[in-house]
């Protein structure tokens, strides 16, 4: 195969394959990399093949995106499916691992589009079997329809809602849903109703779809102000504090959930600059109008680039696709302009409901900073709460010098399940802000790669960057 | 696991702890150990925890068997073969070298 | 308002932590000034050798000064273990240099008797495939065999840092993170340290600051030269144990993930990685270990050596201020124990010991002259 395109777009989700659509109609030469054996990313993941038979559980949202992706299968797109990215470098030459063989591809235009990841949920008991992330149960759902019978759903955010909503329409027992935002939420949230309002569509559709849980019969407590999570060798029942009680409910499956943030890993080591964003909780690439990054022809669309939902991805890589474009000499700036103006228009008008969700969903911060000594923040090295405390109080700075002291961070996640909760445990610690702290150094490789791989790597002559 | 009524699809053959089982083609190893219930999937190397799969999308590494004899692979990212080994995750990875590794501990 | 304490030391790495625990220990009030979180700090990039095998091959007081840091680390690590209970991974099986092709095994072989020309308690085997087989289950038959020295050893430098520091604050010693030194006014007979915080006051000043050591040793007019060398290190998963002798660039830790390195490259303070040269060092070790090729590589990074212009650590006393000294090396690990108890000894007394003046920054001037 080539080692050389016009544009490589890094993740096949609706970011990914709205940009490669456009790029290749263009006539560029587009290769588009994705893990998955089948484009989709997370929200659309198994829809060319929809092993579902029942088309209302998994809903309209889900079925429309079968336009998008029957509009990439009709365009000239090279796709790799099975590859993983483990590393783009900032002369934006990609390293690939497919089939346990790993090469160099290099390309003109770059755009990461690898989306979002649920964030942590550190609570007592948070690593026992049978517990899993609700993001997780509707890959099992969507994927492979397996769902698991009288779970607790605890946490928060739309996503939450929407899985118990579709185990609720394939009528799937749900045990519990036990929601942990807190009630001030709302009244902070309500400043933001009014731009919210331009998504009203989307806002009726949440309420309904809590409104026929509720009314399904499934216990739903709100404000719940604690959880633990208890078993030995797996999960045996979920403890929650409500008004001051503690209570038990037996079950050997729990479901967490407290909203999605970045996945920065790639970009971060690509050398993409990110800031913390304090409303949302998370980094987030510092990206321009046209997607682009601080690195010359790296540009971020999707999810990756800030929370906005599949539409907004799609918007997201078109207009980071009419930049590459442009970058590359195949459209001129005008016609650049003039094709990206309506994704920029729908982009602000779609991205306007998020402030509203962003603090009504907001995870409170006994769920983000564990309070418990004992509850591990590193799940890869089994690093605890109190470590972490312990080590700020030896002098211990950052993130960064937190992997030396403890090896929290140093475990194969690579930080993604950790460096959210850690950041903000150390700045509390400290007594500052998460942006006083030295972000965490991410570096490739991004995704482990076996040492034959690296020993054997494909690498073209240089072709000039 | 509570199993939705499916659009017909091929079943392959797999092994786990080379016992055989059936896993439908498109399933991954993760989802066809969970269709049996099966949650434990490894024991991790640094306390010997019982772990399982998580996150399902392949970021957190718990999901970790051995496929085939080459272990700590993600559950969760690889697609079901027909004959394909699965075993349970026993700590840390091993390369296939042939030595008592009790022996050779430091 | 000032702080005075007996010493300074700036540079909370390997050399200045293992030289302000020398010197607590021995009673003198020692204050660590530390950079912080993201210094491009060489200890986390450290392999951990304790490496005697290849030092001062042509340079006697090297050799012997290496020799002497090695014979003294166990004493340092019963020390750490004592004082803090924390075990820093100390272990001295001897070390192994694998050669890959009858080239490198000549070279070797002659270094080596070059090296026990002038030091003959340094002992080594020359070790064929098939004998070094024996030593390290899994080698690999396209290896022509390597060198053996029961001189060598490896630590945990991450654990080696944590303990040095611990041990130097149960001692009574002060410590302050995220302190870059901004100014130094030499005085009477003390030194003057400003930070961006405070002001600190030392009857000795010793710089240890790695590659930040050159410029803070103009400002008391002492020349220590010193430039970045990037060395490339993979890290694999956690493996079962495997291997119990370290090599020169491949190593079990105690968690058992495998560190494999290395490269020299004149990079500027760049700490990135190229695939190219991982690409090498890959190749090189499954080489070795074929078996290795199976295991998972999860982390990469490029280190910066501190390196002076022949690659000998470099001791100096300034001329100028008595009380003002400079240290460094690349040998952070190797050379610990030597910093922890032998030149505090020289530093409390006033004057660094005669075995150490042909490790001065002097010979670098002299050598200008004798050219």
């Amino acid at each position: 195969m080539k080692s050389h395109y016009d544009i490589a777009i890094i993740g096949a989700g609706p970011a990914g394959m709205a940009a490669a659509t456009v790029a290749s109609r263009q006539g560029a030469d587009v290769l588009i990399l994705d893990e998955q054996p089948e484009v989709g990313g997370q929200i659309y993941q198994a829809i060319t093949r929809q092993p579902i038979k029942d088309k209302s559980i998994l809903g309209n949202d889900y079925y429309d995106g079968q336009k998008l992706v029957d509009a990439f299968l009709a365009s000239p797109v090279r796709h790799l499916k099975g590859a993983t990215v483990w590393q783009v470098s900032e002369e934006r030459e990609i390293g690939v691992s497919l089939n346990d063989s790993a090469r160099i591809l290099s390309a003109k235009q770059v755009i990461i589009a690898t989306g979002a990841q649920e964030r942590p949920f550190p609570v007592p008991g948070w690593t026992l079997p049978g517990v899993m992330m609700a993001g997780g149960a509707q890959v099992l759902l969507k994927s492979s329809g397996l769902a698991f019978s009288d779970a607790v759903f605890v946490g928060t955010g739309p996503l939450l809602f929407l899985i118990a909503y579709q185990y609720m329409k394939a009528g799937v027992p749900i045990r519990a849903i036990l929601e942990t935002s807190s009630s001030t939420n709302r009244l902070k949230a309500l400043p933001h109703l009014p731009s919210a309002l331009f998504s009203l569509g989307q806002l009726l559709k949440g309420r309904r779809w809590i409104k026929e849980i509720r009314a399904s019969g499934v216990q739903f407590v709100t404000n719940v102000e604690d959880i633990k999570l208890l078993g030995t060798n797996q999960l045996s029942a979920v403890a929650y504090l409500h008004k001051g009680n503690w209570r038990e409910i037996q079950t050997s499956n729990a479901l967490l959930h407290q909203g999605v943030a970045p996945n920065i890993n790639l970009a971060a080591a690509s050398g993409c600059a990110h800031s913390w964003n304090n409303q949302q909780l998370c980094w987030v690439p510092q990206t321009d109008e046209w997607m682009a990054t601080n690195i010359p022809g790296i540009s971020i669309a999707g999810d990756g680039a800030g929370i906005g939902g599949a539409k907004a991805a799609q918007y997201r890589g078109r207009i980071s696709a009419y930049r590459a474009l442009y970058n590359i000499g195949k459209i001129k700036e005008a016609e650049r302009n003039q094709l990206a103006r309506p994704s920029q228009q729908a982009l602000a008008k779609e991205m306007r409901i998020r402030p509203f969700l962003d603090i009504l969903f907001r995870p409170s911060e006994q769920f983000q900073i564990p309070e418990d000594d004992q509850t591990l923040v590193c799940r890869c090295e089994e690093v605890t709460a109190g470590t972490v405390r312990e080590a700020v109080a030896l002098g211990c700075l950052g993130p960064n010098q937190l992997k030396s002291f403890t090896r929290c961070g140093m475990g194969p996640c690579q930080g993604r399940f950790c460096n959210l909760t850690v950041s903000q445990l150390i700045a509390k610690s400290r007594g500052v802000s998460v942006t006083e702290l030295d972000a965490l150094r991410l570096r490739p490789p991004v995704k482990p790669l076996l040492l034959s791989e690296l020993a054997n790597l494909s690498i073209p002559e240089t072709e000039g960057a | 696991m509570h199993k939705i009524e499916m659009n017909v699809q091929p079943l392959v053959t797999i092994f786990y702890e080379d016992e055989p089982m059936q896993a439908r083609q498109g399933d991954t190893v993760a989802a066809a150990l969970l269709a049996r219930d099966q949650m434990i999937f490894r024991v991790t190397p640094v306390t010997g925890a019982p772990r399982g799969p998580f996150c399902m999308m392949g970021v957190c590494f718990d999901c970790l068997v051995e496929i085939d004899g080459a272990t700590n692979r993600q559950a969760c990212m690889t697609p079901v073969v027909e004959g394909m080994r699965i075993k349970r995750q026993n700590g840390a990875g091993e390369t296939g070298l042939d030595i008592d590794y009790d022996r050779n501990c430091q | 308002m000032t702080t005075v304490y007996d010493a300074v030391v700036v540079g909370g790495g390997l050399v200045g932590s293992a030289i302000a625990f020398g010197l607590q220990r021995k009673g003198l009030s020692t204050l660590i000034l530390d950079e912080g979180d993201v210094a491009f700090r060489a200890t986390r990039g450290n392999f951990g050798l304790i490496w005697v095998q290849s030092k001062g091959i042509d340079f006697s007081p090297y050799a012997n000064w290496t020799w002497k840091s090695a014979e003294a680390w166990k004493y340092l690590s019963e020390l750490i273990m004592e004082l803090t209970g924390i075990d820093v991974g100390f272990r001295r099986p001897g070390g192994a240099e694998i050669c890959i092709d009858e080239m490198e095994f000549s070279a070797k072989h002659e270094k080596m008797n070059r090296l026990i020309s002038h030091s003959p308690h340094i002992k080594f085997e020359m070790l064929d495939q098939k004998s070094m087989t024996d030593l390290l289950p899994g080698l690999g038959p396209d290896v022509a065999g390597g060198c053996y020295s029961p001189a060598d050893g490896h630590a945990n430098p991450l654990d080696l840092l944590r303990g040095l520091h611990q041990g130097f604050l149960a001692l009574g010693g002060q410590i302050e993170n995220g302190s870059p030194v901004r100014e130094i006014s030499p005085q009477n007979s003390s030194f003057r340290v400003k930070t961006n915080q405070a002001c600190y006051q030392g009857g000795k000043l010793i710089l240890a600051a790695g590659l930040g050591t050159q410029k803070l040793g103009t400002k008391i007019g002492m020349n220590i030269p010193v430039h970045a060398d990037r060395g490339q290190i993979l890290v694999t998963e956690r493996l079962k144990p495997f291997l119990s002798i370290p090599l020169s660039k491949i190593r079990q830790t105690g968690e058992g993930s495998v560190q494999i390195g290395d490269s020299h490259e004149d990079a500027g303070m760049d700490v990135n990685t190229s695939a190219q040269v991982l690409n090498k060092i890959a190749a090189r070790a499954v080489r070795i270990f074929p078996h290795l090729g199976k295991a998972r590589i999860v982390r990469a990074w490029g280190a910066l050596r501190i390196m002076t212009p022949d690659g000998y650590p470099i001791y100096q006393q300034s001329e100028q201020y008595p009380g003002a000294f400079a240290v460094v090396c690349h040998s952070g690990v190797t050379l610990t124990a030597a910093h922890a108890l032998h030149v505090p000894e020289d530093i409390a007394e006033g004057k660094l010991s005669q075995t150490l003046d042909p490790l001065g920054a002097n010979r670098f001037s002299e050598a200008l002259a004798n050219a």
